[in-house]
């Protein structure tokens, strides 16, 4: 095995396609444990935190850059970003250790492929694009379109994510995202949930539900998006976000919970998401 | 050596020096078995079995010996067969696997190579040949006629010759006519319980470096909770004499009871004399939790009847407890536990039962845990039932001195009343739970042993003194050493050195075990101390030129009123002169410790349960504890506040998660989860002081007891915050759930 870091996103991509087998990381918080239990080495390690443009946060033209590699501590200690994305950064928050925070990133937690990615409802929920690199140059697409079931991605070979684009959201918009895991941290999300809502007065007029944890990749819930708008977030409103946040998880038993734990917890959770959120709005 | 009545008029006993052993810890110097490395070291992997049931057809080594680092490999061929009547014959065939493997991760092979990825590669090339048996992982399943062996080679223990059996241990007691009293009684409430395997969850994975010599002789640095232990079962399994063996302790960084026995030393020392090199051998977390040795899991039916004013007139109780792969002492512990009580009448029955999963270990109070959170949830329910006060129900029926403990033995001076008393007055009963919390208190009970210790004190030339015992230090109990011995000597406690020694310059010292090592080790220090302070009257007679019965040690210096103008003459004075009056002033002291003091404790718990995702969050936590006197506060505080912690994990999220082939799932700590310092809150502590008669300092061990009631503490909160009393260990946000559920 081959360790390279490259300083420009050309680079990166050349040694990609040179080197089969090889893989890029961030932090590689998911990436050593792998190999340490057995998954095969890549024939290079590549690393990305030497490039620039994937290690920062930017704002203009209306919307957040976001790099791939940088460090969720970064973007949770920027108080800007977390005042406008209180839900992201919840997210991006809850990864790891603080030691780990320190060098997980969006990007690591999103191509991991985990269903159980925190980052990863509350990007969905603001409708985060990924910018992807590849041999033919660049593209783009949505975040909810990257994982297509655990640990598999709709990346070619080749492909790298290099950032992720935010719009920034209409006035009086609140996000939230809310897991659930037996101990209060150091764990992994039996359940998560993130909600974006938009209110004008009492009334919300769009909202977007996403669970997490609960099927093989996070998942929109647009009944219980349809049920939010138009209410004013009252109790038979969430009843009905309950029931559709219950409704559309599809989950798996093992080791972290049940089936039946997972679909009653997801309910309660896209609830409560959803109060916080448009309290958030509010505000 | 006399008893005393905690006079209260010590200098040092009772403060709270830093810990001698804590500088280097805190700057990383301590050094611990896997910190070793030795010239020419060679480092070692194990192959495990796949299977949690087979017979070993065949091990194929050949294409792991030619790969490249290479030196040494060793099966259980390597190894005597030791008769099945040996004491060690169990350790033996669980170290390396002979001819069967009996659950999944067993040891089957090791390897030796210059690199630990050498030898891990070569393990994995290993070929074995398997033909597959029967897994049988549940009580029941054992329990049932004709149910296939866990275990060809278990024998039921203490019956005589017997044929093979899935039973380990069967332990009856009886006392009264728990059948009469059960009918008679005004309230009867039986409840099942079970309780998942769990693990200490020490830090630190076992390790060793060994180094067996041309001379035969083998070097062994370890750790482990007794380093004479270590010895004894190395040799044992090795077909060794036991002194070919010198064991140097590591520091150990935890171990509450899971280091009691061995399971590398054996490996490592044939490895190394193999290949004539060193051997470093370390498990790996995985390795620990799949191989070494958890506490068991249980299934416990539990019946207590009582009189309408709240008296306990009986307890009729049936305890299995798994304990794994080979016999263990477990199940005949579980009904010996129950003893915080009067029960006039009782009937007991404790088993100890196989399964093909990992052979278990002591862990903090074994089997006591498991007992105490089905009879105190049901004491619990008692007392609701009867609108009475749960500690008033308790101090109602809680044992005194002379009261008997299951077994038949009376107690001697206990002090359960006292902790009841003082949990009543304290600040966290006395005030209301937090808005959303309910409160539970539950009774935990350990009775300590005493066993072998020695101690050598040395006193030095310029006025210090060194300490020397066998006893690994897990809790604090240097410190403890050194401030009994500076007590008795009437010196600094500084001026004091605790050393803990290897095998081959201490007297024998059995395992740091039964919560002993403060109460007998220490006493064996006491014991060498007086001994010296004799000697140091003796030698001060000499210089004053007085009669030696009119010098007496006062404060650190000889005093005689005969000496006429003469300044008392300090240790360190005596010490001086120590050449011309008679030579050096040493000590020892080596002694069978009887009289540990039995310890109770009484935990009390606030819970929040989050109704909507069956969530229990602590939000106040109080442990009460007799530690008879409490020689060095804060470690006592620290062994009431770790038990307390080890037992709410064990209450509310740890669990070993077996698939249907046996096949551990959630062998690391990000899925076994132990708490973390956001799941807890302050652990509150009262020290409570009931010296023990048996100790010159009145020590009661303190290091088990506090894991005893938390499981039951958290349960009976649970049940007065959300109304559903939970019998199923761990009680996990989806079992309360389930609870919540099933009650509407």
């Amino acid at each position: 095995m081959e360790y390279a870091a490259p300083t420009t996103v050309d680079e990166a991509r050349t040694l990609l396609a040179d080197n089969p087998g090889s893989r890029v990381f961030a932090g590689a918080t998911d990436v050593v444990p792998q190999m340490r239990s057995g998954r095969p080495e890549p024939s290079v390690l590549i690393d990305l935190k030497l490039i620039d443009r994937l290690m920062s946060v930017t704002h203009d033209n209306g919307h957040w850059t976001i790099g791939a590699a940088m460090p969720t501590s970064e973007l949770t200690s920027n108080g800007e970003f977390t005042s406008v994305f209180p839900g992201i950064s919840e997210g991006a928050g809850w990864i790891g250790s603080d030691q780990i925070q320190n060098r997980s990133s969006l990007g690591g937690n999103l191509c991991n492929g985990s269903p159980a990615a925190d980052s990863v409802p509350a990007m969905i929920a603001s409708e985060a694009r990924a910018v992807i690199a590849g041999t033919d140059g660049e593209r783009t697409i949505p975040v909810a379109d990257v994982v297509t079931g655990p640990g598999q991605l709709s990346l070619a070979d080749g492909e790298f994510v290099v950032e992720f684009e935010i719009d920034d959201p209409p006035a009086n918009t609140g996000d939230a995202y809310i897991r659930m895991t037996p101990r209060t941290e150091m764990d992994i999300a039996i359940v998560g949930a993130a909600v974006r809502v938009t209110m004008n007065g009492d009334t919300c007029t769009d909202a977007r539900v996403v669970l997490g944890a609960v099927a093989p990749t996070a998942v929109r819930v647009p009944d219980a998006e349809a049920a939010l708008i138009g209410s004013s977030l009252d109790e038979a409103a969430l009843a009905e976000v309950t029931a559709a946040a219950s409704a559309a998880a599809n989950p798996i038993n093992d080791k972290r919970g049940t089936i039946e734990y997972r679909v009653q917890v997801a309910g309660v959770l896209a609830k409560r998401a959803a109060v916080l959120a448009a309290e958030r709005a509010r505000a | 050596m006399t008893a005393i009545e905690n006079p209260k008029t010590y200098k040092w006993v009772g403060t709270r020096p830093i810990r001698h052993d804590g500088y280097d810890k805190v700057v990383g110097k301590a050094r611990f078995a896997a910190d070793l490395n030795l010239p020419g070291q060679l480092h070692a992997a194990y192959l495990r079995s796949p299977h949690a049931h087979a017979n070993i057809v065949s091990i194929d080594t050949s294409k792991a010996e030619a790969m490249p680092g290479v030196k040494a490999i060793v099966t259980g061929d390597d190894f005597p067969a030791l008769d099945i009547t040996d004491p060690n014959h169990d350790v033996s065939i669980n170290v390396l696997a002979r001819g069967t493997v009996l659950y999944h991760g067993h040891a089957i092979a090791a390897v030796a190579a210059n690199t630990k990825a050498e030898a891990q590669t070569a393990a994995a090339a290993i070929e074995v040949e398997y033909e597959l048996l029967p897994v049988v992982l549940g009580i029941d399943e054992a329990m049932a006629d004709g149910a296939p062996l866990v275990n060809e080679h278990n024998h039921q223990k203490f019956v005589g010759p017997s044929d093979p059996s899935n039973i380990a241990t069967h332990t009856p007691l009886e006392r009264g006519d728990a059948d009469a009293a059960m009918a008679a009684a005004d309230i009867v409430i039986e409840r099942e319980f079970d309780c998942a395997h769990v693990h200490q969850g020490y830090i630190e994975p076992h390790a060793c470096v060994i180094d067996t010599g041309a001379d035969g002789k083998a070097n062994v640095w370890a750790s482990s909770q007794g380093h004479f232990m270590v010895r004894a079962i190395t040799a044992a399994v090795l077909g060794w004499e036991t002194s070919r063996i010198k064991v140097t302790p590591a520091e150990i960084g935890g171990g509450f009871g899971g280091k009691t026995t061995v399971y590398l030393e054996p490996v490592a020392a044939r490895l190394s004399e193999k290949a004539g090199r060193p051997v470093k051998l370390v498990m790996s977390r995985e390795e620990v939790l799949r191989s070494s040795g958890p506490a068991p899991g249980a299934k416990l039916r539990i019946k207590i009847g009582a009189t309408s004013d709240g008296e306990l007139t009986a307890i009729d109780g049936w305890m299995a407890y798994q304990v794994g792969a080979y016999g263990d002492f477990a199940g005949m512990v579980g009904a010996m536990s129950v003893a915080s009580y009067k029960f006039p009448n009782l009937k007991l029955e404790s088993w100890g039962v196989l399964s093909n999963t990992p052979k278990t270990a002591a862990y903090r109070a074994p089997s006591a845990p498991h007992a105490a959170f089905a009879i105190e949830s049901i004491i619990d329910d008692i007392a609701s039932e009867l609108s009475m006060d749960p500690i008033e129900l308790r101090l109602k029926n809680a044992a005194v001195e002379g009261d008997l403990t299951a077994m038949g033995m009376p107690h001697p001076r206990i002090g359960l009343v006292e902790c009841l008393e003082a949990l009543k007055a304290s600040d966290h009963y006395q005030s209301e739970p937090a808005e959303g919390a309910a409160r539970g208190v539950a009774v935990g009970f350990w009775f300590n042993i005493g066993e072998q210790s020695s101690a050598t004190v040395n006193l030095n030339e310029d006025g210090t003194a060194t300490v020397i015992t066998g006893s690994p230090d897990i809790g604090g109990s240097r410190a403890s050493m050194a401030l009994m011995a500076a007590e008795e000597l009437g010196i600094d406690v500084y001026s004091i050195t605790p050393v803990v020694a290897d095998t081959e310059a201490v007297g024998f010292t059995d395992v740091t075990e039964g919560s002993r090592a403060t109460f007998a080790t220490g006493k064996a220090v006491v014991e060498a101390c007086r001994e010296l302070k004799v000697e140091l009257c003796r030698r001060a007679a000499q210089t004053m030129g007085v009669d030696e019965a009119e010098v007496e040690w006062v404060d650190g210096a000889a005093v005689s009123p005969s000496h006429v103008g003469g300044e008392p003459l300090t240790l360190a004075a005596i010490t001086a002169q120590a050449k011309r009056t008679g030579g050096p002033l040493t000590a020892t002291a080596s002694l069978n410790a009887a009289g540990a003091g039995p310890s109770f404790a009484v935990h009390c718990a606030d819970v929040k349960v989050d109704e909507e995702t069956g969530q229990t969050e602590i939000v106040r936590y109080t442990a009460v504890q007799d530690a008879g006197t409490a020689i060095h506060p804060s470690y006592v505080e620290g062994q009431m506040q770790g038990g307390s912690v080890q037992g709410i994990g064990w209450a509310l999220n740890e669990e070993y998660i077996f698939s249907s082939d046996g096949v551990l799932m959630n062998p690391g700590f990000l899925d076994y989860r132990i708490p973390v310092a956001s799941d807890l809150p302050m652990i509150e502590t009262i020290i409570v002081e009931v010296p023990n008669p048996s100790h010159p300092y009145g020590v009661r061990g303190v290091g088990e007891t506090g894991i005893v009631p938390p499981m039951a503490t958290i349960g009976n909160a649970i049940k007065a915050a959300a109304g559903v009393r939970m019998t199923s260990l761990p009680m996990s946000p989806p079992k309360v759930l389930k609870a919540l559920g099933d009650a509407r």
